[in-house]
């Protein structure tokens, strides 16, 4: 009993759109977003919750893999359709679910053009445990 | 019969916290770690600062960890460890006066370092005790009390205690100096709480002696074989505690409540991983001599009268323990002290297996009924283990169709792998008998 530290990702997702749009930021707008996620990382860090944080490589990268009838795999760009893309997540280890939308909600926050808040959409998911508690 | 012993042995040994990189022997880590307390009493006696004292300390551990192995063990490893400890100290307060450049300090400094060091054993029992109670603050966050309890009581490194509870090394230390910034905030002296304080400090060590031991049980399986030894840990600090406070009935009720439930370790999960239920486990890999310790415990204590919710736990582990099989469970005893250990607890997990025993002395729908009521009680945060204990009453009670759903919507909200598993393989099998049945009908 009692309640244990539980771990969440925040997967930050984002339209191709925005993604064109980010390359077109000022550098005054770039700067101050890599200033805020630097103090997010530190603060994370410093109040003993951080776990991982990665960025991915731009979406036109991506490459699909997917196992044919036959067993070969076949590779393949990414569907033009695919309107969202995986951009990067974190990892935190909290002690409620509320903490990790906390999170979250700052991350969405930062600031992009003119210092306006991106207001990103954050999935919030929590990571499965290998616990085995007793189950009666 | 043997060999299940010898796998339990096995077990046993592979789940040792590594926390000298296998340099030093077992003997000398035990006693490495043993020391690991007095010697940071006796440098925090000395030099008042417990934040920096604590950090000597586990300076002087690794270097312990490496001279130790190198040139074997030193006359004296109690005062060795506190000399080494001290120059740390030394070299850290002339560090520190060098940057305020304050010479009155200086001077009071050097004064206080020419005392002779406190090498003295008479101290080392009653500061093991002292720092326990400091570390497990109720001021401190609770994974604070934990990380901190684990390096300056349990003589742990910041990379052993990351490594067992899955964070990196840097939010560990974090962790611990958040911890230690509480302690020096709160201004909480460096001696034994107050009597009228002592019960409830006492309290809030116990709770956490109890996570860390939790946290080790309930991951001991598969790709988390290491932190296993969380509980170990646990099980040797409480230990430590019931040594010195043998008269406190449920400090001997934690011990034995550990050790009861660690008895069944080796038997709980299956090759992959896999949970097994109570019901369900080879009794045969439960450990006797633990069950024989726990039960010895609890039969010293439980006639003194004054029960807790520790001792009456422990109860129950030890009737689960002594049935020889699952069939011959006392039920009736378990529900009896369920009864007792709501009195006194109100916590939701208490009352979802209070129901449970309530279906095995009067039937699935008895527990059924006290299910109902633990629905709305916004407390009980693992939904699933609600869903997994209504399918299971609902299965007992032959509505297969209906366990059927209430396992997959327990399976939908649990958050461990080996427990969605277990839900999912429950509904699976019911599923397969629905349809033989139907086949043959």
């Amino acid at each position: 009993m009692g309640a244990k530290e539980m771990k969440y990702i925040l997967l930050m997702t984002g339209t191709r759109a925005g993604v064109d749009g980010y390359r077109a930021w000022s550098k005054n707008d770039v700067n101050a977003h890599f200033a805020f996620l630097n103090r997010f990382n530190k603060e994370l860090s410093e109040s003993g919750e951080f776990v991982a944080n990665e960025g991915l490589a731009a979406p036109e990268q991506a490459r699909i893999v997917k196992a044919g009838k036959d067993g070969v795999p076949v590779t393949d760009g990414v569907f033009p359709e695919a309107k969202e893309f995986l951009l990067g997540y974190w990892i935190v280890d909290v002690e409620s679910p509320g903490r990790a939308y906390e999170i979250a909600g700052r991350l969405s926050a930062g600031p992009g053009p003119g210092g306006v808040p991106t207001c990103m959409p954050i999935e919030v998911r929590q990571i499965m445990s290998g616990r085995t508690d007793e189950l009666t | 019969m043997h060999a299940d012993r010898s796998a339990a042995d096995h077990e046993r040994a592979n789940r040792r916290i590594d926390m000298t990189g296998g340099l030093l022997d077992e003997r000398s880590e035990h006693l490495l770690r043993d020391l690991a307390p007095q010697v940071l009493g006796a440098v925090v006696r000395k030099f008042r600062d417990f934040a920096a004292a604590e950090d000597a300390v586990q300076e002087a551990l690794i270097a312990a960890t490496t001279q130790w192995s190198r040139d074997g063990l030193p006359d004296n490893p109690r005062a060795w460890l506190i000399h080494v400890a001290s120059r740390r100290m030394a070299d850290h307060i002339r560090g520190e006066v060098a940057r305020r450049r304050r010479e009155h300090t200086a001077a009071e400094e050097a004064e206080r370092l020419a005392l002779p060091v406190d090498a003295g054993a008479e101290t080392g029992d009653d500061d093991t005790l002292v720092l326990l109670f400091m570390c497990c603050h109720p001021a401190l966050s609770r994974a604070s009390a934990i990380a901190l309890t684990l390096r300056a009581v349990g003589g742990l490194t910041t990379a052993a205690i990351a490594n067992a509870f899955l964070v990196p090394e840097a939010t560990m230390a974090q962790r611990i100096s958040r911890a230690k910034q509480s302690i020096k905030d709160s201004g909480i002296p460096f001696q034994l709480p107050t009597t009228e304080d002592r019960a409830q400090r006492l309290r809030a060590v116990l709770h956490v002696l109890y996570l860390i031991f939790n946290e080790g049980y309930a991951s001991s399986t598969g790709p988390q074989l290491r932190r296993a030894d969380l509980s170990d840990e646990a099980i040797r600090l409480t230990r430590i505690v019931y040594e010195r406070q043998p008269e406190n009935t449920e400090v001997a009720g934690l011990l034995a409540l550990m050790v009861l439930t660690d008895a069944r370790r080796a038997a709980r999960t299956g090759p992959n991983g896999e949970l097994i239920p109570l019901a369900q486990q080879n009794r045969r890999l439960w450990d006797r001599q633990q069950i024989t310790e726990g039960t010895a415990l609890l039969s010293t204590v439980l006639p003194k009268g004054s029960v807790g919710p520790y001792q009456l736990q422990a109860a129950i582990a030890a009737v689960h323990d002594e049935a020889a099989s699952a069939e011959d469970t006392d039920w009736p005893q378990i529900l009896a002290l369920y009864e007792f250990l709501k009195r006194m607890s109100d916590n939701p997990m208490i009352l979802l297996n209070h129901a449970v025993a309530a279906a095995m002395v009067h039937g699935p729908g008895k527990g059924l009924e006290l299910l109902s009521a633990l629905d709305s009680d916004a407390r009980l945060s693992e939904r699933h283990r609600l869903e997994a204990v209504r399918a299971h009453l609902l299965e007992m009670a032959g509505d297969r169709e209906a366990a059927i759903t209430h396992y997959r919507i327990a399976a939908s909200r649990a958050t461990s792998v080996p427990e969605r598993n277990y839900l999912v393989l429950q509904a699976a099998r019911l599923s397969e008998i629905l349809s033989a049945d139907e086949a043959n009908s």
